[in-house]
């Protein structure tokens, strides 16, 4: 009973923060909410009895991840979004789209389960680290180990990307004196 | 779900109630206490090491200091500096404060107690990932340092802040890491298995705390990324008074400015408190005697050894100046990082072996 009570308010929580995100101007106060969203989501992994994942969850996502989205926001010290008129395309197609993606996606997922079991408050929920460990390195070795591999790839890429262009003629033409910004 | 259930299940709902309404204000009132008083000691200490008095008017050896200075606080003016982004600027040291109050509340400090018939542990809850949720804690905590700086709209505290962040993230990482090591040789995140698995001696006379047992590189890691974890000296680039004013909190005066402060001490005696149960064997010390004497040695030595850190802070912050900016990156990343990955590596390879 206590449990129910708390999923709805953890869940309206989270519901309420992601409009939020949307709803908001400042960039910062939408990376909040989003945090506000990644915790209440840990609160939820709790009532189902993923203690391991929810604290992942708010360690990685809420503690790491966006701690740098925060700082970025802060370094760019980026203003309050100017609101456009948005474009005819999106407003006609965007709720269709929307429509179409759920139904998709929940008619793949009950043609694969057709009956799907009620999610279990308060535990039997497989969330013990040793549990999650053998999924990850034992089971699923090899897709954890390309999708760290990608990780490493997307990483590097934005290395390049982030580094200034070589000159290309080498020491020939000495690099001008950068530009002072003002 | 929790091990709460399991272990307090016998309890009615009152009695729970009324046992958590009583551990939480002991809980709050000592570690309130604990921060005045280490915010005196230091005073005093880094007076010693730099010859001269330190705090000596208010009291014998100026020891009703902590309560002036919370009078002082407390009857300032308050400002609220103009162009500040408000809801962020006093929601901030509120954050701060209350991540790091929060985190203590899973420490343990002691066995668990029956009091007429009532079996409780000693701090205010038992849960199984302990550990863990105190690193979530931890990990939230940059957000009060980070968005004090940015909502002051001052550039000292946004450069603070920047610092702050980058640091707290960058070590957090070291920290996270050197703790793996103790894990895998206890096989368990709460701190109370861990702790109970360092009871009794090797070889008849040294304890079998994790220090003892191999841990000593991952404890020295564990240390230094818990001085920058806690902006402190010399990690205290965040605040550094000769570049920055001061820091995050420049704007901020009375009871706000009081709040970061509080917050810093509470989350040093944290990092102790963590340090001690997980390297030093928590509440377990030498001595035996009779029952009464048992129930109440476990909490002296666990304060003991926390007492013993707090000294090596403020001992630290007496003796070492500053690391410059890119140094503290460097020697976070390439230094801490790799040596804390080794150490879980060899730790896992001897545990495998052994077994």
């Amino acid at each position: 009973m206590l449990q129910l009570v708390l999923f709805f308010v953890f869940g309206t929580i989270a519901v309420a923060a992601a409009v939020n995100l949307l709803a908001q101007r400042h960039p910062i106060n939408s990376a909040l909410s989003l945090i506000v969203v990644m915790a209440s989501l840990a609160a939820l992994f709790l009532l189902m009895g993923a203690e391991f994942l929810a604290a992942i969850q708010v360690i990685v996502y809420a503690g790491a991840i966006m701690v740098l989205f925060v700082f970025v926001i802060m370094l760019l010290n980026a203003g309050a979004e100017e609101r456009t008129p948005g474009s005819r395309v999106a407003m006609l197609l965007g709720f269709p789209a929307v429509v179409l993606l759920a139904g998709s996606l929940a008619w793949t997922l009950l043609a694969r389960n057709p009956r799907p079991a009620p999610v279990a408050l308060g535990g039997g929920f497989v969330g013990s680290p040793t549990a999650i460990a053998q999924l990850l390195f034992r089971d699923f070795l090899l897709p954890f180990e390309v999708t760290s591999v990608l990780i490493l790839i997307a990483i590097m890429g934005a290395v390049v990307l982030a580094s200034p262009p070589r000159t290309t003629a080498g020491a020939a033409s000495p690099e001008p004196p950068a530009k002072r910004e003002r | 779900m929790l091990r709460l259930y399991v272990e307090e299940k016998m309890l009615s709902i009152t009695t729970f109630v009324i046992v958590s309404v009583i551990k939480i204000v002991i809980a709050l009132a000592v570690l309130l206490t604990a921060v005045a008083y280490t915010v005196w000691l230091e005073r005093k200490l880094v007076g010693r090491i730099q010859n001269r008095w330190g705090p000596q008017r208010v009291g014998p050896f100026g020891l009703l200091q902590p309560l002036a200075d919370g009078a002082k606080f407390i009857f300032k003016e308050d400002l609220t500096p103009p162009y500040v982004y408000k809801p962020l600027y006093i929601a901030a040291p509120i954050l701060s404060l209350v991540l790091a109050l929060t985190s203590i509340s899973l420490v343990p400090i002691g066995n668990w107690v029956t009091v007429r018939g009532v079996r409780t542990p000693l701090e205010i809850t038992d849960v199984n990932i302990g550990l863990l949720i105190i690193l979530g804690i931890t990990s939230l905590s940059v957000y009060g340092v980070a968005l004090a700086g940015w909502s002051s709209n001052s550039k000292y505290s946004l450069l603070g802040s920047l610092r702050a962040s980058a640091q707290m993230v960058s070590y957090e990482i070291a920290l996270g890491v050197s703790l793996v090591g103790v894990l895998i040789m206890s096989g368990s995140l709460n701190l109370r298995e861990i702790v109970d698995m360092q009871g009794g001696h090797m070889a008849g006379f040294i304890p079998r705390w994790n220090i003892f047992r191999g841990q000593i590189v991952a404890f020295f890691v564990y240390l230094a990324a818990a001085f920058a974890e806690t902006n402190r000296v010399p990690f205290d680039l965040p605040e550094a008074e000769t570049e920055l004013v001061a820091g995050y909190h420049t704007e901020y005066s009375s009871m706000k400015f009081a709040m970061f402060f509080m917050a810093e001490y509470a989350n040093m005696i944290t990092a102790a408190s963590i340090a001690t149960l997980l390297f030093l064997g928590g509440w377990h010390g030498p001595l035996g005697g009779p029952w009464w004497l048992q129930a109440i040695l476990p909490v002296f030595w666990f304060a003991l050894k926390v007492f013993g850190f707090i000294f090596l802070y403020i001992w630290i912050r007496g003796t070492l100046p500053r690391f410059r900016y890119d140094q503290l990156m460097a020697f976070g990343w390439k230094f801490l990082f790799p040596i804390a990955v080794a150490n879980v590596l060899v730790t896992s390879l001897i545990v495998a072996l052994q077994k």
